[in-house]
């Protein structure tokens, strides 16, 4: 077979992603959207009374406002402890990095609801935390760790942690570690020299990192809810509970809607900043 | 930019508690002004050497002096040694006037005084109207000659070179060699470079350090090297070279090396070593000549003809079939030899042999 015959059948080796992706991913998606047209749970009229009663309505509003802020809170926490742990992975001896490499990737080998129970363990009323910082006399009763936003947040962040450190690890990796000696010589210190060279260069990998934790902590429905408890409430669980509970399918599928397209407008944003400085990096 | 000299003081380098001396008790005295080239295969430790010289690296003994200041406890950028690195190293995300003016700025410059240093360096480095191109839109050669003013920028008395042409194409090459050379005349400043091209050693530096496993060999001026090798090694790496063995006769009239079933030749001054006894003697291929069979000198075959442009290389089979390379001008070459003639090969007259112990 010629080059150019070869070249012209190769768009084939697309077909099966495109059919799952149609099947699965695409079509539900239409789905999703044409059953938040309907007005009511009986899904008679179309319109798009379930988008204008989310937007006049302060308390979906502040529901959605609640998650985006957790899934922001989450990405600032886990960049400010994984940029560290990555940049001592890149400057780890080759053991060493092995150890951390393993460390980093363990909460991705295990389940994210055993990981959600072990946080349970660790911050509920008789929990780890609480039972130590009473036998040290420390405390006069229990303190209440679980079901607040922060304990979410940290919980968020321990098991995001990979998403953030895999993609920074890749971007430090790649800095030409003469480029800091550079700078050294050339009489920087070595703070001067991080914020000059290090961090503007490791910034793809960053976004990448921020994006992936932003995107996955808004739709953590199972640690939210297990952490969070019945009195936080956030739009995954928001959506279950319309769903599910209350039959309710057309509001569900408008706050699928709007939770989607907000954290999509947020990764597009971050994608395109991404992208302005990915240029001067690998141009 | 007041250059100094560099003395290095049996500097020694190894890696963990009793690992393999990289560098072995070195000893070198660079002057003021001077251009020299560290010289040596890979892994000889030459660049080792410089990254001790410019403070990346702290030596496990010894002592090196910039000047007159012993600079072993100070960090590189107190050390007024400048380093260009062999892939240049330019922060790819500044643009050529802010890498230029890095260093100054890092050192407390203010705007306007880093904007006139970076105005002259770029004319020195002949980079004007490039000031806004970012490292990636620039050639191999740009590249080096931003990476040089830019450690030029810091006014080092210095100035270090990690393999400087490494990364160029041929054809660069020669043009940023002479670059380099000029902007090192018209600096006047110390500078110390690293490579594994005699070529390039020869032709640039002022003195030519060979290096061999961590240990120097010979520091001298590219004819002297080129000339009077001091070790077997420096021989047959700089250049190309005959090795012969034999043994050294005194007969009352001079100096022979007996080469056993293949001959021997006579030699008018012998050096570095002169006892009696076994040794190894360098020939360099244009100190011999090709004569007629039967006459004077070691009788050979002719196996191969190399034309090289200017001379002529002749790859020649002894009497027990060691081989042995002779280099003729085009012109004498003329006569031709074929391969198959059988000739005799002997010394010009006045030719250097140098003479080691085995």
């Amino acid at each position: 077979m010629s080059r150019t015959a070869r070249r012209a059948r190769e768009w084939q080796l697309a077909v099966p992603l495109t059919l799952f992706f149609t099947a699965f991913v695409f079509v539900p998606l239409g789905l999703l959207a044409f059953v938040s047209a309907y007005g009511e749970p009986e899904m008679r009229t179309l319109g798009i009374s379930q988008y204008t009663g989310f937007f006049t309505d302060a308390f979906r509003l502040n529901v959605l406002a609640q998650t985006l802020w957790l899934a922001l809170r989450t990405t600032v926490l886990t960049l400010l402890i994984g940029y560290p742990l990555a940049y001592l992975y890149t400057l780890s001896p080759r053991w060493l990095q092995r150890v951390l490499l393993l460390l980093i990737v363990l909460p991705l080998l295990t389940s994210v609801v055993v990981r959600t129970f072990a946080w349970i363990v660790i911050l509920g009323r008789e929990g780890i935390i609480n039972s130590m910082l009473l036998a040290l006399g420390w405390i006069d009763g229990p303190l209440t760790l679980l079901f607040t936003p922060t304990a979410v947040v940290f919980a968020l962040a321990q098991i995001e942690m990979p998403l953030m450190v895999l993609p920074l690890i890749t971007a430090l990796s790649n800095i030409d570690p003469n480029l800091r000696q550079a700078s050294e010589v050339l009489g920087a210190g070595k703070w001067r020299t991080f914020f000059t060279v290090t961090l503007p260069l490791s910034i793809p990998g960053l976004l990448a990192g921020c994006l992936l934790v932003f995107a996955t902590a808004a739709g953590a429905f199972v640690t939210q809810t297990l952490i969070g408890g019945g009195r936080l409430l956030f739009m995954p669980y928001y959506i279950y509970q319309q769903a599910i509970q209350v039959n309710n399918f057309p509001l569900a599928a408008a706050l699928a809607t709007i939770l989607l397209v907000s954290v999509l407008t947020v990764v597009m944003v971050l994608n395109a900043l991404g992208r302005s400085s990915r240029g001067f990096i690998h141009g | 930019m007041a250059s100094l000299g560099v003395v290095l003081d049996r500097v020694s380098h190894w890696y963990g508690r009793s690992g393999t001396r990289v560098v072995d008790a070195v000893s070198l005295a660079i002057q003021p002004g001077e251009l020299i080239a560290l010289l040596g295969p890979s892994g000889c430790g030459k660049t080792t050497l410089l990254k001790i010289v410019s403070g990346l690296l702290e030596q496990s003994e010894g002592r090196v002096s910039i000047g007159e200041q012993v600079v072993d406890a100070l960090p590189p950028n107190e050390r007024g040694a400048g380093i260009v690195f062999q892939n240049y190293a330019l922060f790819p995300h500044m643009n050529v006037a802010a890498n230029i003016g890095y260093g100054l700025r890092a050192r407390g410059a203010d705007r306007a005084a880093t904007d006139a240093v970076v105005r002259r360096m770029v004319k020195l480095v002949r980079m004007e109207n490039l000031e806004a191109r970012y490292p990636r839109e620039l050639s191999g050669g740009q590249q080096q000659r931003v990476a040089l003013a830019r450690t030029l920028a810091v006014g080092p008395s210095v100035l270090l070179l990690d393999e400087p042409f490494g990364a160029l194409d041929k054809s660069l090459r020669l043009d940023m060699q002479i670059e380099v050379k000029r902007l090192q005349r018209a600096l006047g400043i110390t500078t110390i470079m690293v490579t594994h091209d005699q070529a390039e050693a020869l032709s640039m530096a002022d003195r030519v350090a060979v290096m061999n496993q961590g240990r120097l060999e010979q520091f001298a001026a590219p004819e002297e090297i080129y000339d009077t090798p001091a070790t077997p090694f420096v021989a047959e790496f700089i250049g190309t070279t005959n090795l012969l063995r034999g043994s050294l006769r005194f007969d009352g009239a001079g100096f022979r090396v007996e080469l056993g079933s293949r001959g021997s030749l006579a030699l008018a001054e012998v050096r570095p070593w002169s006892r009696e006894g076994s040794v190894l003697a360098v020939v360099r291929p244009e100190h011999l000549r090709i004569g007629p069979a039967q006459g004077e000198g070691l009788p050979a075959t002719v196996r191969m003809v190399l034309p090289q442009g200017p001379f002529v290389i002749y790859e020649l089979s002894l009497a027990d079939g060691e081989p042995i390379k002779v280099s003729l001008g085009r012109a004498e070459a003329a006569q031709r030899h074929a391969p198959g003639d059988v000739v005799c090969v002997a010394l010009r007259p006045g030719a250097r042999v140098q003479v080691f112990e085995p």
